[in-house]
């Protein structure tokens, strides 16, 4: 299952997140976005209770989207300890998205 | 309606097209130009041919090879759209087709711009794809790099997300009429960063930006895909399965386009070889 992300919840889901996070930031719209959401969900039910795994809508949430400079969707991003640690851009085979997340 | 639409009269594009003929399929070939052969004039490594032959030769033997069995072939004519999904929708910069089947054999593209700051910064205000992107720059300076239909069809989409938008023809002359918007010919000579793009230097002037987009000469096989939702691999190429369909149900692709070994050899293989996965996906969807 994957978590949808606001900036009202992010502090508490990502910033002080005892796992690490996936964050999948997408758009109604933009059809590579689209084609990764099942993507998405694949790994939030793989890696249940090992990583947490949420969605932005950069419609809804243009602050955090603007925060973390995501100028193309889709982006992946990865966070330890509230940190990025890995920023994928661009439709991936799951293989792939988790190996370049660095999971 | 067409059973199949190809993008492109290769090698690849016209043995699928013959095959696709056998089966009693509606097909038709769209092809800009002749493709890569166009640049060559020996070829002596490709089976049957005792003396060297000429790129354009052959090129124009297939599509003669294939008017002849009946599929019909339209050269000179681009394709600047795939929209919709069974059937697609084609744009060319002639007429629109509707298709269930769309294969592409545009053959390799090519890096788009080869200036300074050019790889560093993409997916960091560059982009390809203005129907992905174009949404994140409400109202920002938008920059786009092209000087043809390709460029006129991304106008037509970031146009809905901002009134701010310079053309670029990087010192390309302008094919398209355009109005309303500000068209820069000179060449770019380098991207300005480091974390984002912020603007980008012409031979002249330098100009502030908060995005580029790129859509210089025609759309490959990839900026179709890519729009479209499909696997592209770093190398630009269309990940295909081995029956050469995409993750988009009754989206092919074949050829230099998928990468591999770029011969003709190779290329007419997968055309084959992708025509009688398409002809057996259509029986699968008719009965
Ligand atoms: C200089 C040179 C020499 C070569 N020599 C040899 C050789 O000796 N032997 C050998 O085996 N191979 C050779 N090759 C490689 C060979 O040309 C390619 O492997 C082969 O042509 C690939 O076939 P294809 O059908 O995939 O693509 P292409 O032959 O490149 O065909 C692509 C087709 O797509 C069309 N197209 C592209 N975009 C669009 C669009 N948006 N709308 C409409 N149409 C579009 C093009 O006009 C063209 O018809 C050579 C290549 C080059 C460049």
């Amino acid at each position: 299952m994957t978590i949808k992300i606001t900036s009202e919840n992010f502090q508490k889901e990502v910033m002080e997140s005892p796992i690490p996070v996936i964050l999948d930031f997408w758009a109604e719209w933009c059809r590579p976005c689209q084609m990764l959401g099942p993507i998405i969900e694949d790994i939030s039910n793989e890696l249940a209770g090992k990583v947490k795994v949420g969605k932005v809508n950069v419609d809804e949430e243009g602050l955090l989207a603007n925060q973390y400079r995501i100028s193309s969707i889709p982006t992946v991003m990865a966070f330890k300890q509230g940190k990025p640690t890995a920023q994928v851009i661009g439709l991936l085979r799951k293989e792939d998205l988790l190996k370049r997340l660095g999971l | 309606m067409y059973d199949v639409l190809v993008v492109g009269g290769g090698p690849a594009g016209i043995s699928a097209a013959v095959y696709l003929q056998r089966f009693k399929l509606k097909v038709i070939v769209i092809a800009k130009d002749y493709g890569a052969l166009g640049q060559t004039t020996h070829i002596e490594n490709y089976y049957g041919f005792e003396a060297p032959i000429t790129g354009k030769q052959l090129v124009e033997s297939g599509f003669a090879q294939a008017r002849r069995l009946g599929v019909e072939v339209n050269v000179g004519e681009e394709v600047l759209a795939i929209n919709g999904s069974e059937p697609f929708i084609v744009k060319t910069n002639i007429k629109e087709y509707h298709a269930k089947v769309v294969l592409l054999a545009t053959g390799m593209s090519r890096p788009s711009l080869r200036v300074k700051g050019f790889t560093t910064l993409q997916g960091k205000g560059i982009s390809f794809c203005g129907i992905c992107d174009g949404f994140l720059y409400r109202n920002k300076r938008i920059g786009l790099v092209g000087s043809g239909d390709f460029m006129l069809e991304e106008l037509d989409v970031l146009k809905n997300f901002s009134k701010n938008i310079t053309i670029f023809t990087h010192g390309e002359p302008l094919k398209v009429d355009v109005k309303e918007f500000a068209v820069i010919t000179e060449p770019i000579i380098e991207l300005l960063g480091p974390e984002t793009l912020t603007g980008l230097k012409t031979s002249n002037h330098q100009y502030e930006l908060d995005a580029l987009f790129i859509a210089a000469g025609t759309p490959s096989a990839s900026d179709f895909a890519m729009r479209m939702g499909a696997f592209v691999n770093p190398k630009n190429e269309i990940e295909v399965s081995p029956t050469f369909s995409t993750n988009i149900p009754g989206l092919y692709a074949a050829g230099d386009c998928t990468g591999g070994l770029l011969q003709i050899s190779k290329a007419v293989r997968d055309g084959a070889e992708a025509s009688l996965a398409i002809n057996k996906y259509l029986k699968t969807k008719t009965s």
